[in-house]
């Protein structure tokens, strides 16, 4: 059934649909964790609300391709992280994004996220951005407000 | 007051410290051990007394690739040909848990031609073994980009000089002695910079290769060390260092020392660092500058 919706929503280019029902929570941008960054300058550089999706996008295949952290995404929903995890990036490069996702405390919970999974995500981060043609200074004012999340993600 | 047995006592200082570290990582001990994993450059690279840091100066990250998960190590050999002298140095050190950091390093200081000048033969050399130790005591210098506390270390360094009789001949009242340091550093990731400063209190004459203490001053002082790094990608960073040191024998005086350098971290176990490094003055020869190599590898 979900390979259906999947194939539906593709289709479409509606994916919200193929996401799996989550318990209720109250959304709010302050789930994002991280206050939006100064001016326009990262958005510019990420290559607008597009070019952050596809970073997004090829992290999210990094991330499930790579043996050392691939586990952590088993019987996840890689739907709503795209979505989410896009919608939260572009909030934070000061883009027009509302973020409807969890907080990242309630996200990663009993995850097991370990610093060394933290710092596998950076790297990968990091090579996705490179593909975007991001300028390295940029990509660490984007990592300067993610870093701290790692209170919350790492248990 | 000779520092040979304060220095011996003083041993013991650091075993409670070492396991206060051990200790707070205490609710991680269930997990396996898990080796690697830090991001590229943030362990640093050795410093001519082993620390994890810079060249000249400790920084307050700890060393090797692990993270709070894990035991890392690293190992390094530095050569700095000087014009009258050689430096060479070469050393290992472990870091437990991104916590605590132990290291030991062998210093050989090579008067070459220069010796017989100074009254000692040919190729004399000063030897001088440095065991390091240091614990991270606050702050995380890589993941609190929202807070200004740099990550903080407390540490020493026990320090024997081989050669006893020709460092007192020079004025050294010791050939062993403690430096005691707290250190601070702070990456500015939105900034793409490292910032670090060290508090060293010490009494060690050119980093204890011409003793302890001296005929001019007798006594610990207290030095600075700071630093500055730019990050130009994640693997390449460049920067400059300054540090004091004290001035306690009346034969020759003793500079402060400076350098600007290049670490890269060609893989995430080797990393090649280059700096124009001035020393000043030693042992009354003037302008002791040169480039300075280094490469480490760390796990």
């Amino acid at each position: 059934m979900l390979v259906v919706c999947t194939f539906i929503a593709a289709l479409h280019g509606a994916v919200a649909i193929a996401e799996e029902p989550v318990a209720p929570y109250e959304q709010s941008n302050a789930n994002v964790g991280a206050t939006p960054i100064e001016g326009t300058s990262l958005f510019e550089a990420m290559q607008g609300r597009e070019g952050i999706q596809r970073i997004v996008d090829d992290l999210v295949a990094r991330l499930v391709a790579d043996p050392r952290i691939a586990d952590i995404f088993v019987n996840h929903d890689m739907d709503r992280l795209r979505r989410t995890l896009g919608e939260q990036v572009c909030y934070i490069a000061a883009g027009p994004c509302t973020y409807t996702g969890r907080t990242m405390a309630a996200v990663h919970a009993d995850l097991g996220v370990r610093t060394m999974d933290f710092n596998v995500l950076v790297e990968h981060l990091r090579d996705a951005m490179d593909k975007e043609g991001v300028p390295f200074a940029q990509q660490n004012r984007l990592l300067a407000k993610l870093a701290p999340m790692h209170r919350h993600i790492v248990e | 007051m000779g520092y040979s047995t304060y220095s011996r006592f003083s041993w013991l200082l650091a075993a409670p410290a070492v396991i206060a570290g051990l200790g707070a990582a205490d609710d991680a001990v269930a997990k396996p051990l898990a080796n690697g994993g830090k991001l590229l450059l943030t362990r640093g690279v050795s410093t001519v007394e082993g620390a994890g840091g810079g060249g000249l100066s400790t920084w307050a990250l700890i060393t090797g690739n692990e993270t709070e998960d894990g035991v890392g190590a690293t190992a390094f050999a530095t050569y700095l040909p000087l014009p009258d002298y050689k430096l060479a140095v070469a050393g290992v050190a472990v870091g437990i848990r991104d916590r605590v950091e132990i290291s030991f390093t062998h210093q050989e200081f090579d008067t070459g031609s220069t010796g017989p000048a100074l009254g000692l033969k040919g190729h004399f050399t000063f030897e001088q073994d440095v065991v390091g130790v240091k614990v991270r005591v606050a702050g995380d210098a890589v993941y609190d980009q929202d807070r200004m506390l740099p990550q903080i270390v407390f540490g020493a360094q026990f320090k024997q000089n081989s050669q006893d009789a020709v460092v007192r001949a020079v004025g050294a009242t010791s050939d062993d002695g403690i430096d005691y340091f707290v250190s601070a550093t702070k990456i500015l990731l939105s900034q793409s910079l490292l910032l670090s400063g060290t508090l060293r209190y010490t009494a060690a004459n050119q980093m204890g290769l011409l003793g302890f203490g001296g005929d001019r001053r007798d006594s610990y002082s207290m030095q600075v060390e700071a630093s500055a790094a730019y990050m130009l990608s994640d693997r390449f960073v460049v920067g400059g260092e300054y540090r004091t040191k004290p001035n306690n024998l009346n034969f020759a005086k003793e500079d402060d020392a400076y350098d600007a350098f290049a670490a890269y971290a060609v893989t995430p176990n080797l990393t090649g660092t280059v700096a124009w490094v001035d020393l000043g003055d030693i042992a009354t020869r003037e302008g002791q500058r040169g480039v300075y190599l280094s490469l480490q590898v760390g796990y």
